[in-house]
């Protein structure tokens, strides 16, 4: 078993490893940076601070600097601003509205379930850049705008899921006791199902996460999603895609850190800490 | 080395998930001689089937084989690589699983899985292992052995997919059968004809066997020898005949004593206030499509009628597929009713549980068979049994506290379990929150769908105790839905037989009103007794067999 190769340790009774713990640190690392990204910035992201574009790594501009000149390291600590603040948005609003949603499906079945479930199936078939354009274009590239489309987007995936776990649990028969004690429909999603499904919700919340900030980058990359000289990291990598025949460390350093954030949101999911059952240890 | 099988000093050990080691079979040693069938008796958590699956070099994900010697037929199963030991199994060894239906593949033929070992092993060619795979089904009593084999696992009923199982064992040529509890899930009836056909087939090919069980009528049926295990150690070993008459062990004692015959609780007192708590008339309810009568186009209950009288319990019996649970479901009002009327406490019920008052939900409670699903495992023990206290009595949160320790003690479980979660319990224990769960509603009537059928005989007739303790004290009336004859007699004063949806008759085991109607005959005289020559000596109307059983 490959799990219990990596060697786990044990923490207020949960047991945790290594990589967990590693990539949590790193989402962290970015949530401080997101939340302090004003005061800590060398330079304003407008000002042209270089001679050159494109400039190397060099003491002063950490990250080198972009196709205007500007500091590449103040424009990616702002950056992560908006690409960690809007997608955690968007992937609250998707999931919280999704798993809701799926849940009362599940539970009341028949027509509402039906009527929810075409339309979110309907929802699904429109391709998600496409959705995007098609809004950026009708009412113009706002930040509000941009966390409702992404949430939108994301909200039909979250119902589908949330509900074929709430179906296999809506079988069993603690939901049969329940309902005919009398209980009402906020109960039974919210006490019966909903801790019996968390942990596979969350791991779908973390993944969803993943997905949005890659479209947003992706977005942002056509030119829809933030606007100058506001840049999120799809659209610094787009911007100083010109560099690239040069190594400049301006397309390189947002690329990475689109990386670093989805990879160490994956890893995460994939370790969370465990919660020990046996209490005699 | 002169038997077939030895164990030496077995010892198995399992790493939990907080790195603990736990051994769960501490020194087991064992002989089965050529030919011999063993039972390893013993409750759930015993080791019995860790014992077993042993013998095949097996150890569970998690588990360990520590020490000791596996002598099968002269090779140490303990010390073999993996690859060695895939050679002997299905071959020398072989496995029948406790439920068949789960160990069939559904997408594809039955002929193709039972032949399949011999694939596997190249032991003959496809050709002479059908021929072979045909004779067997002959041998184990299988109708239309030339056909069955085409079909697919949910085209047969679950005893025939238990024989079936036991032709895919058989077809390896095994010296060694392990057998792990495979009439555990099926109805007496059905389980008489498949404890033949496995002892005619083990007795013809002369095929020592182990057999897992927690039943010992059953196992007295088809074992030379008993060996009783109890928290991963041999207790007693011996013939039979031996156990079953001069058992030494207190353990062994205890199995045997769930099966004598209990006073029964006299209700003479009773007959002077006789009060209807529920009354059903003509009550219909099935599944399908409504056709133009208003009636479902598959009736699962038809026209049943019962009484219930206040502080009397109806028991209900039949076997699986009869429309007893369903009527169970429908007097809760979680299936309505097509047809026919529920009267409760004196006022005509709903048919549906949703459109029924509160007082009337919390009065009458249903406790399921599987306190597996019927606990929702996210939460603590706590917060399951205080629920239908916050819901229906409105108890603030300490006079909540304090009356979930006192049912904890009504249903006599430590109060400090309280904080565990139901995966940390065991199966008895499960079932005795279930209950104290449906104690807190406060109800009159208590619907027990076949709540002691997942429970080993031991746990199961303590569970039965409790009950008539708290009827004594409560003032309760059970429906009490079951399978099991000796349960329900234990329990209930009035026996209602049902077969293919319809009440057949009404027995009153008080007034010694013996069953006459001939399929309640067929059932009562196919539940297993402790004495070994039962199965052998017993004789059944074929007429009667071929009517009501299903074969």
């Amino acid at each position: 078993m490959a799990r219990a190769a990596v060697s786990r340790r044990s923490f207020l009774g949960h047991s945790y490893n290594l990589v967990g713990v590693v990539a949590a640190l790193v989402i962290l690392a970015w949530t401080l940076v997101a939340i302090f990204a004003p005061y800590i910035l060398p330079h304003p992201i407008g000002e042209i601070v270089d001679d050159d574009y494109f400039g190397p790594m060099r003491q002063g501009l950490w990250f080198g600097s972009d196709y205007l000149g500007r500091d590449m390291l103040s424009r990616v600590l702002m950056g992560a601003r908006y690409t960690v603040g809007i997608s955690l948005a968007a992937v609250c609003i998707a999931c919280f509205s999704g798993v809701v949603l799926g849940m009362i499906a599940a539970v009341t079945g028949g027509w509402l379930d039906s009527c929810l479930s075409r339309f979110l199936d309907a929802m699904n078939s429109i391709p998600s850049k496409l959705f995007g354009l098609v809004v950026v274009a009708a009412v113009g590239s706002s930040i509000p705008a941009l966390i409702l489309t992404l949430a939108v987007i994301y909200i039909p995936g979250a119902y589908r899921f949330a509900r074929a776990l709430a179906v296999n649990i809506n079988t069993m028969d603690f939901m049969t006791v329940a309902r005919v004690r009398g209980e009402s429909i906020g109960y039974l999603i919210g006490s019966e199902i909903l801790p019996n499904i968390i942990r596979p919700v969350l791991a779908d919340f973390g993944l969803r996460f993943v997905f949005i900030v890659l479209l947003l980058s992706g977005l942002s990359f056509l030119g829809l999603g933030l606007q100058p000289p506001l840049a999120d990291w799809g659209a610094l990598v787009r911007e100083n895609i010109g560099g690239l025949p040069f190594a400049a460390p301006a397309v390189i350093v947002p690329s990475l850190a689109i990386a670093s954030l989805t990879i160490s949101v994956n890893l995460l999911i994939d370790n969370l800490p465990q919660k020990i059952r046996d209490r005699n240890a | 080395m002169t038997n077939l099988v030895e164990v030496r000093n077995l010892r198995i050990e399992a790493t939990t998930d907080a790195g603990r080691l736990v051994e769960i079979i501490r020194g087991v040693s064992l002989d089965i001689a050529d030919g011999e069938i063993v039972a390893l008796i013993g409750e759930s958590g015993s080791g019995k089937t860790t014992v077993a699956l042993s013998l095949m070099g097996y150890a569970r994900p998690g588990c360990r084989i520590t020490g000791g010697e596996i002598n099968v037929n002269g090779k140490n199963m303990a010390a073999l690589s993996e690859k060695e030991r895939a050679k002997l199994r299905g071959t020398d060894i072989a496995y029948v699983p406790q439920s068949a239906a789960a160990a069939f593949n559904p997408s594809s033929t039955i002929m193709e899985q039972v032949i399949e070992v011999t694939r596997i092993h190249g032991l003959m060619p496809p050709e002479k292992a059908r021929q072979r795979a045909v004779e067997l089904f002959r041998a184990l009593s299988l109708p239309d052995p030339e056909g069955i084999g085409a079909r697919y696992p949910h085209q047969v009923s679950g005893g025939q997919l238990q024989r079936l199982s036991a032709a895919m064992a058989l077809i390896g040529d095994p010296k060694l059968m392990i057998f792990d509890e495979p009439t555990t899930a099926l109805d007496v009836t059905t389980q008489i004809d498949v404890l033949k056909a496995f002892k005619s087939v083990m007795r013809a090919g002369g095929i020592a066997g182990v057999y897992v069980s927690h039943d010992l009528a059953v196992v007295a049926q088809i074992a030379d020898r008993i060996v009783v295990l109890k928290g991963g150690e041999v207790q007693e070993t011996g013939t039979t005949a031996a156990i079953l008459s001069a058992a030494q062990h207190p353990y062994t004692r205890e199995l045997l004593a769930a099966f004598e015959p209990k006073p029964r609780q006299s209700h003479a007192d009773a007959d002077a206030r006789t009060k209807q708590l529920l009354r059903i008339d003509n009550v219909t309810a099935g599944y399908g499509a409504v056709r133009d009568d208003g009636l479902p186009l598959i009736r699962a209950v038809d026209s049943v009628s019962l009484v219930v009288e206040t502080g009397r319990n109806l028991g209900v019996i039949g076997e699986s597929g009869c429309g007893k649970s369903t009527l169970a479901r429908v007097i809760a009002g979680i299936h309505p009713a097509a047809a026919g009327d529920i009267v409760f406490d004196g006022k005509q019920l709903e048919r549906a549980a949703r459109k029924r008052s509160q007082d009337q939900l919390r009065e009458m409670q249903i406790v399921f068979q599987y306190a597996d699903t019927a606990l929702n495992p996210a939460k603590p023990v706590e917060d399951i049994i205080s629920r239908p206290l916050a819901f229906y009595h409105r108890l603030d949160r300490q006079a909540r506290s304090k009356r979930v320790d006192e049912l904890l003690d009504m249903v006599r479980l430590p109060r400090g379990l309280r904080y565990r979660h139901p995966s940390e319990l065991s199966g008895g224990q499960k079932q005795r929150v279930n209950f104290a769960r449906a104690l807190a509603a406060g109800p009159k009537l208590i619907i027990c769908d076949e709540i002691t059928s997942a429970l080993d005989t031991v746990v199961a007739s303590a569970v039965i105790e409790l009950l008539k303790e708290l009827q004594r004290e409560l003032g309760l009336s059970y429906i009490f839905i079951s399978h099991d004859l000796s349960v329900v007699e234990a329990i209930c004063d009035e026996i209602m037989v049902m077969y293919n949806g319809e009440r057949v008759e009404q027995i009153t085991p008080d007034k010694l009103k013996a069953p006459t109607h001939p399929y309640s005959k067929l059932l009562f005289s196919s539940v297993p007794k402790l004495d070994p020559t039962w199965l052998d000596g017993l004789v059944r109307d074929p007429e009667l067999v071929s009517q009501y059983g299903h074969r």
